[in-house]
């Protein structure tokens, strides 16, 4: 009779540690999954911001001509993001992003100074295209830090920080536009 | 006393944190009241009626859920930030279709917003509520005209998405699946049975009590979650925002 205890009560322990692993394991992988794909947001967005340069260098060609310099760095930066993002190389294309960000930046300012080019329909159009795209951008990386921090926190708490060891679940990092610099944060995925 | 006073700084210190915490954001209303929401009073009960009336039939025809939002001030808020963070915490727009729009108006800062949800961001993109807003909304508002402003934008608005979705039969919510932690109590309790049938050979009696007990409760958590929409009252139906839309200002 006491054999019989000594052996069932162990085991359905061990059946509940298993099971209940399964679940751990399957919301961890579910929680990297999620900033992925969150990641994979962000991209597109910058993405969509790309496609729209084109357009908009030719617009302000045709009124401010003299600011060919900060047009030809835009169309520059442009290839570079894109080649980046072919190479996969995921903080290369985060620094040509975060480039193309000043850029574009340093470009409205200069649009004010030609009353002509701001009234026109064209490029009050693309301003809202691009002020759309740029709001897109924000929009996914705060949701992209969220996914990061809700995995970063189940592969810190119990009891995902016991799989996560052992499973190799390691932290993701966030994403901090720090106002000024050129710092990127370093991407592993 | 040292360790009460030690609360005390610490507290103290923690409130000087927050208050020289430079992110803060204005509150967003809990959930609408319905499609129109003044928050500022300044439209009167029969101009939100008309509005209103004519909302509630576009969404009955299209699934259309079209918002409007004033409130008096961002304090210091920024536009677009809080614009989204209306749209995911009111859902407009169906679930699935994601076929809302809320119209913005911060009166005291003269400032415009139309936040598209996914779903209408083919029909209504970026450059057209951009038009939107300059052509048929702010000279209206420059003009004092607050109602037709407001008019000739959904107007606009409707126009534009008319033609993206039909109204179809209504669809009951999805039963969520069972967590899995019922099955766990479910091998938990056989093993208790089991031990307890072995104990009780010995002595040959039943102790049926011991099924008894648990038939209530493990089943009532598992069961389906969810099932019928939100009956009376007005609510978003679930919809969803990736940031589309424009801003303006009059």
């Amino acid at each position: 009779m006491n054999r019989a205890l000594a052996v069932l009560i162990p085991l359905i322990i061990i059946g509940i540690l298993v099971i209940g692993g399964f679940g751990v394991y399957n919301a961890l992988v579910s929680a990297q999954e999620e900033a992925r794909t969150a990641w994979a947001q962000v991209e597109n967005q910058y993405q969509r911001r790309a496609d729209l340069i084109p357009n908009l260098v030719e617009t302000v060609k045709g009124y401010a001509k003299q600011e060919k310099s900060v047009l030809e760095e835009i169309t520059r930066l442009r290839s570079q993001w894109g080649e980046a993002r072919n190479t996969k190389d995921i903080n290369k294309s985060l620094q040509a992003a975060q480039g193309l960000d000043n850029a574009l930046s340093r470009l409205m300012v200069v649009v004010e100074r030609y009353p002509e080019l701001k009234s026109n329909q064209n490029f009050l159009k693309l301003q809202d295209q691009l002020e759309g795209t740029e709001n897109r951008i924000s929009v996914e990386r705060r949701r992209y830090n969220e996914a990061v921090m809700n995995y970063n926190k189940k592969i810190r708490t119990f009891p995902g920080v016991l799989l996560a060891n052992i499973f190799g679940f390691e932290r993701m990092p966030l994403f901090e536009a720090e106002a000024g610099a050129q710092k990127v944060p370093t991407v592993k995925f | 006393m040292n360790f009460f006073r030690l609360k005390v700084i610490v507290f103290l210190g923690l409130c000087l944190i927050l208050i020289m915490s430079p992110t803060w954001a204005l509150e967003v209303p809990e959930r609408p009241k319905s499609w129109v929401n003044d928050f500022t009073g300044t439209l009167s009960r029969d101009e939100i009626l008309a509005l209103e009336k004519k909302l509630m039939a576009f969404e009955r025809e299209t699934t259309n859920q079209i918002v409007v939002v004033l409130i008096p001030s961002l304090k210091g808020d920024n536009l677009e930030e809080f614009s989204i963070r209306l749209a995911e915490k009111w859902k407009v727009g169906q679930k699935g279709k994601n076929n809302g729009v809320i119209l913005l108006i911060v009166k005291n800062d003269r400032r415009i917003r139309i936040e598209v949800g996914y779903g209408l961001e083919g029909v209504l993109p970026d450059a057209l509520a951009g038009s939107i807003i300059r052509q048929e909304i702010a000279p209206r508002f420059r003009a004092g005209q607050f109602y037709q402003g407001i008019e000739a934008g959904i107007n606009a608005i409707m126009a534009a998405t008319r033609g993206e979705y039909r109204a179809g039969p209504l669809v009951k919510k999805e039963s969520k699946l069972t967590p899995w932690w019922p099955f766990l109590f479910f091998i938990l309790f056989f093993g208790v049975v089991i031990i307890m049938h072995r104990l009780s050979r010995r002595r040959y009696y039943y102790s049926g009590g011991s099924r008894g007990w648990h038939a209530g409760g493990i089943w009532g958590n598992g069961g389906f979650l969810g099932g019928g929409f939100s009956g009376g009252g007005f609510s978003g139906g679930g919809g969803e925002f990736g940031g589309g839309g424009a801003s303006g200002n009059w």
